[in-house]
């Protein structure tokens, strides 16, 4: 008897997978994730509508939705000007941290005053620290060769020692009995909220800009076109004649920005403060947010949202099934798993053949 | 017609009266939310020992574990609000904030912060315990132990509590061995293995041969047990995961706060309060003392927690000196809540600087 299925390689990638793999390993995500749900003992429809309907049943859910989607939407939009031109960066989450610290430290400066300049200030410190941050992996790649790969994610690390330091020491709120974390910021400082009792703010509109801007930078621009041609090759930029060193330092310094406006969204958004957790890692979780997408600025709105109900999903099924709310990770590792492994269908073709006596 | 009419509407007022009654009495829900998980065997599984002694006792509970200090705190309390919980537990420092907030959104649901103290609403308590305590008598068994006259000590956060700790531990053990030093590393986390294991080994290798810590894992107590040395366990019970080295662990007991506090939403007795327990109340308390500690430490520290729960001796007694010798605490006297609350220096014995 011969095989049943047999794979053929693909002369060329799929177009029209490429943009159904994401949906297919969303799909599969939710198959596995209902399984896994019948073998721990829970009802898996159940547990799927309190994990993924529930949560954004109402506009206050949805609005929430959207709070969580924010950050991780504007870092992924970030990382996708690098992975698209083959520049890995896996630090986000630092610059995040170190932008916050920046705009933080802004903000403080400004402890008890307004004003309506306050607010621009903090923003741009916010853009200017997670760029300085992402222009060391940048500059020690492309002048001393390093692996811009362990320098961003071990400057992550650097970051959270930094910040730490910063909320336990110098900055901590002098009437806070030294626990670590600052005074709360004044405010101006702060982005204005969207509607009364909602928590979202006007971050959101950074996040959607970065969208536009980046749709029209990636498929309108020269730096675009050079992006795209350096990811397919980087021998065919080098024969094109690019300045590769030019564009590794931006699209570095357009990502940092991103993380760091992230950092700033949360610190003068939600929370008001600094202190030792600004971030549950967005800047990690933005690179599958990224992959889901496809590096696709409409693509990865979608994936932030599809990404960030996991989150809501996972508090609401523990508090209403007592499902372990460690399943929202377990939920964003599958997506990914799925994505990577359905990505094969981009270079081969499975085909169905009759079985043979 | 009018008997008839009368009589129901007593009897409904009977079934009214009965219904409310019964439903103020059982049908109070319970919200705890963790920083950890369930398992740490150390913060948060204490917690939830507590919060599975008010499901004992009768009434509902729901948790939440895992919930970062970011942003997402709130969130989760909201949520937990909305969906017809009577009191909500939030078991870390970070949750200060987000809690008072969401207080504010929701009179009639009852908050109660740990470790904390901002009360900005009404239906806002606090409560704490005086680990401290239990410190006095890890410094006596550690005094009366060491053989290096080195006691090593993991410390997370230079925070009051933390301090507070470090220093009682070592007044204890100075007071039956003045030639103790206490050596400190700071771990800047509250839970981290790999880090905890790491400043242990620093302890070892400067010579300490008993180590006593201030962070939440198990990591310690098992390098020391490989290393042939003593240590105290943290939070809870941690005697199984190094028998040989374990001689007594300081237990964080939540269970009877939670249901009296859970009953006193019930009964409608909920007042905002800042709770300090200790000893005497049973929020702290010592595990079984290990075969190892001598008999006649082991009568001395069964007196010492007596004396402890009865007030008869405080932890902080003077005269107490700082590092650079001066009096912070006069012979005969002792140190009252508000020094306690805002200790930011070391006694003399403690060796090394806060860091800053």
């Amino acid at each position: 008897m011969e095989n049943l299925i047999k794979i053929i390689k693909r002369d060329q990638p799929s177009r029209a997978i490429f943009f159904l793999t994401p949906v297919l390993a969303i799909f599969l995500t939710l198959l596995a994730g209902g399984l896994i749900f019948y073998i721990l003992g829970f009802k898996p429809f159940e547990a799927l509508k309190f994990f993924f309907i529930v949560p954004i049943a109402d506009m206050y859910g949805f609005s929430e939705l959207l709070l969580k989607a924010t950050p991780l939407c504007l870092i992924a939009i970030g990382l996708s000007f690098c992975f698209k031109s083959n520049n890995w960066n896996i630090g986000a989450e630092g610059q995040l941290t170190f932008g916050a610290i920046v705009s933080g430290g802004v903000a403080l400066l400004f402890y008890n005053q307004e004003g309506f300049y306050i607010l621009p200030i903090v923003i741009l410190a916010g853009a200017i620290g997670g760029m300085l941050y992402a222009s060391i992996p940048a500059i020690l790649k492309t002048y001393f060769n390093t692996n811009e790969i362990l320098v961003s994610l071990m400057l992550v690390y650097v970051s959270k020692l930094i910040l730490d330091y910063l909320v336990v020491g110098p900055w901590s709120n002098p009437e806070g009995f030294n626990f670590p974390e600052t005074r709360q910021f004044s405010d101006s400082a702060r982005l204005p909220l969207l509607a009364e009792g909602l928590r979202i703010h006007a971050g959101i509109f950074l996040a959607l800009a970065s969208v536009v801007i980046s749709w029209f930078i990636f498929y309108k621009t020269y730096l675009g076109f050079q992006m795209k041609v350096s990811g397919f090759s980087l021998k065919t930029a080098k024969y094109a004649g690019y300045k590769g060193k030019k564009m590794i330092i931006l699209v570095f310094l357009i990502s940092g920005a991103c993380a760091g406006l992230a950092g700033v969204g949360e610190i003068t958004g939600p929370i008001g403060q600094l202190h030792r957790e600004v971030s549950p890692d967005y800047g990690f979780t933005a690179i599958i947010v990224a992959f889901l997408g496809r590096l696709n600025p409409v693509g990865i709105i979608f994936a932030s949202l599809v990404v960030a109900i996991t989150y809501l999903g996972a508090e609401t099924a523990q508090i209403f099934m007592q499902i372990p709310k460690y399943t929202g990770q377990v939920f964003q590792g599958m997506i990914l798993f799925f994505l990577l492994a359905s990505d094969y269908l981009l270079f081969f073709k499975i085909k169905f053949i009759g079985s043979k006596k | 017609m009018h008997k008839i009419f009368i009589r129901s509407l007593v009897s409904s007022l009977v079934f009214l009266f009965t219904l409310t009654v019964s439903a103020v009495a059982k049908d109070v829900k319970a919200a705890f939310v963790y920083i950890g998980p369930t398992g740490d065997h150390g913060w948060t599984y204490q917690h939830d020992v507590g919060r599975k002694a008010v499901e004992a006792a009768g009434f509902k509970t729901t948790y939440v574990e895992g919930v970062p200090e970011s942003a997402d705190a709130e969130r989760v309390l909201r949520q937990l609000a909305n969906s017809g919980h009577d009191v909500i537990f939030t078991t870390s420092f970070g949750y200060m904030n987000p809690t008072n907030k969401v207080a504010k959104e929701f009179p009639n649901v009852k908050f109660e912060h740990a470790t904390g103290y901002k009360r900005e609403h009404p239906n806002v308590s606090t409560y704490a315990a005086r680990f401290y305590e239990g410190r006095t008598i890890l410094g006596t068994i550690a005094g009366s132990m060491t053989k290096s006259n080195v006691i090593g000590y993991v410390a997370s956060f230079p925070i009051p509590e933390v301090i507070r700790g470090i220093n009682s531990f070592t007044l204890a053990a100075q007071k039956v061995n003045p030639n103790i030093k206490t050596k400190i590393v700071w771990a800047f986390t509250w839970y981290d293995p790999g880090k905890e294991a790491e400043a242990a080994k620093a302890l070892i290798d400067q010579g300490a041969d008993i180590i006593a810590q201030h962070t939440d894992s198990t990591a310690i107590v098992q390098i020391a047990e490989k290393a042939g040395i003593f240590a105290f366990g943290q939070a809870s019970d941690m005697d199984k995961f190094a028998p040989k080295a374990v001689l007594t662990s300081v237990e964080n007991n939540w269970g009877p706060y939670y249901v009296d506090r859970v009953k006193a939403v019930a009964n409608g007795t909920w007042n905002q309060k800042d709770t300090w327990h200790g000893i005497g109340d049973g929020m702290v308390v010592i595990s079984d003392l290990d075969s190892a500690i001598p008999a006649d430490v082991r009568a001395k520290v069964n007196q010492l927690e007596k004396d402890l729960a009865s007030g008869k001796v405080h932890s902080f007694t003077g005269p107490i000196y700082d590092q650079k010798g001066n009096l912070m605490v006069a012979e005969g006297k002792t140190a009252d809540d508000g020094m306690l609350a805002g200790m930011m220096t070391y006694v003399k014995g403690v060796e090394g600087d806060i860091p800053k």
